[in-house]
């Protein structure tokens, strides 16, 4: 099984790969139409990550020790952002996500390469990521 | 005067985003700027920055004519009576916070009624919402149809004694269509109602008469009419004017201050606090001039050949739903707001924009209006007399590339 490293660097290397960003743009929406979509009935305001301008849902479980997230948002661009994030931190223990300092967002360009509004809701779905793996963390401390 | 000259006198216009030369078509949020207001900012900030009215010396008088003559161009601009009917505000949203404190605090009551349209920017909306619950008073709407215009035949039974004041858009910034003014202010007058009309969308393509019209205030901003961002006005009939109390206190608006009470400055001292926007203001009067320059009929024709190139464009793709549907020539200024099928506002100006074209996408501040459509957002195109007939074809060619690419 690939480690977070590994498979940020897959992505950096993907990117890597188009000059533009319109061809960037292209990859993510591609990665977008390939995120299997949330059953309607489970696009619920717990979901919701705020600070979104599109909305975007997030869903994650713990299995042996490993946290797998799910997800789904109205707008394709911001699919495949999310796609590309959850595919990097699924399958990494909650300590590895909380510990992690989601620098390679940087080293792609994406938030330079957002909207205003887009950045911030990266920084949201980033946060939200986060927030979840140290809940876990703490979760498995106060047992 | 020929389209290209009147692009050369926008320098702003001439630019490259990565890489590709640059569309604007976000104009009703901001429009670019002609040289001869950036040189008016400059000029008064490098020769003419010192505080008005108050001081002897030379600069403070050289700052306080232009500041002053700002007054005096913009009372002709809109057709107001009197220099001190016009008072400077930061913009129209400053505007309305204004209108909407003092006005209420001088009449408005418990159970009294306030009046705005579903059609209305937030600006013109959320700050009538916290006056009628600092008040007590009672926020009603007038709604829309599904073609955008206003329902001016529900206005006879909305409006009542008790109906204080009704606030609408010249031209809504997300439908693009004119307010039936006259008839909606007949309407009120005739039930003792004051208007207040929000040019800020209208004034830059349709200009105002506010005697002809005799709405009560209105208001407008600067950086949607080729002026400085912060500035901007509100006109009010001086009747009412001299009946508010003060918004803001403090600097030039005061008369004599004792410990034992304070009184005010005459208009439009009294609604100006503070240090004046003193190097912004006077851009005015050259964007007062571009307008009046842009009004040439040559111009307009050709302006108007562009945003009809524009709409007849978006209408013949059967995947777009443009909201908005003039019933009458004239009544639409060129903003057209879109949703096409399958695919997110937010991601078609995102790719539109690595393509060049600045559009505008989201709520368009005004929420309740997305929500009478049922729609999470649109994309909205908007035009200036500097927007070419290249630059709409070149758009529309983009809209088919960036469809295709997100519905894949």
């Amino acid at each position: 099984m690939q480690t977070i490293e590994e498979r940020k660097q897959e992505v950096i290397d993907d990117f890597s790969m188009y000059d533009e960003w319109l061809d960037k743009y292209e990859y993510l929406i591609e990665k977008g139409r390939l995120l299997p979509p949330f059953p309607e009935g489970e696009k619920t305001e717990d979901k919701l990550i705020k600070g979104c301008q599109s909305r975007v849902w997030l869903d994650c479980s713990l299995r042996d020790g490993r946290l797998y997230f799910t997800a789904d948002s109205d707008a394709i661009i911001t699919r495949g952002i999310i796609s590309l994030l959850i595919g990097v931190y699924s399958g990494a223990t909650p300590a590895e996500i909380a510990a992690d300092d989601f620098a390679f967002v940087d080293t792609i360009g994406l938030r330079q390469n957002l909207s205003p509004t887009r950045a911030g809701g990266l920084a949201s779905m980033i946060e939200t990521i986060r927030r979840v793996a140290r809940e876990h963390v703490e979760g498995k401390e106060d047992e | 005067m020929e389209i290209e000259q009147v692009r050369a006198l926008f320098p702003g216009l001439d630019a490259q985003v990565y890489g590709k030369p640059l569309v604007y078509f976000d104009n009703a949020a901001t429009s670019q700027r002609p040289l001869s207001v950036v040189r008016a900012f400059e000029e008064s900030s490098l020769h003419a920055n010192a505080n008005l009215h108050r001081a002897v010396h030379c600069l403070a008088e050289t700052a306080t004519r232009a500041y002053e003559d700002t007054r005096d161009a913009v009372r002709a601009f809109i057709g107001a009576a009197h220099r001190e009917e016009i008072i400077f505000t930061a913009g129209t949203t400053a505007a309305v916070n204004l209108l909407a404190f003092s006005f209420g605090e001088a009449f408005v009551g418990e159970g009294d009624e306030i009046i705005v349209t579903e059609a209305e920017h937030h600006s013109n909306l959320v700050p009538w919402q916290l006056l009628c619950l600092r008040k007590k008073a009672v926020l009603k709407v007038l709604p829309v149809d599904d073609s955008g215009h206003l329902r001016v035949d529900l206005l006879p039974a909305l409006l009542t004694d008790r109906t204080r004041l009704l606030a609408v858009a010249q031209v809504s910034n997300v439908l693009g269509l004119a307010a039936p003014l006259p008839q909606i202010i007949r309407a009120a007058h005739a039930r003792g109602c004051a208007v207040f009309v929000d040019g800020a969308q209208g004034i830059v393509h349709d200009g105002v008469d506010v005697q002809a019209l005799d709405c009560d205030f209105y208001a407008f901003s600067g950086h949607k009419m080729y002026a400085a961002t912060g500035t901007g006005v509100l006109y009010g009939k001086k009747k009412w004017l001299e009946a508010m109390p003060p918004y803001q206190s403090g600097g030039e608006m005061i008369g004599t201050v004792r410990w034992d009470g304070t009184t005010f400055a005459p208009l439009p001292a009294k609604f100006e606090a503070g240090t004046q926007n003193i190097n912004g203001v006077p851009t005015l009067v050259p964007a007062i001039e571009m307008f009046r320059l842009l009004s040439d009929g040559a111009l307009r024709e050709y302006a108007g050949r562009v945003s009809d190139r524009l709409a007849e464009g978006l209408a013949a793709r059967g995947d777009i739903h443009l909201y908005g549907t003039p019933s009458a020539p004239g009544e639409k200024i060129p903003l057209y707001s879109f949703t096409v099928e399958g695919v997110h506002h937010e991601d078609l100006a995102l790719v539109l924009d690595k393509m060049g074209f600045a559009v505008r996408s989201g709520q368009m501040c005004a929420e309740p209006l997305m929500d009478r459509f049922g729609v999470t957002g649109m994309v909205r195109v908007s035009l200036l007399p500097y927007n070419t007939m290249e630059e709409v074809e070149r758009f529309l060619d983009a809209l088919d590339v960036a469809v295709t690419m997100l519905r894949g």
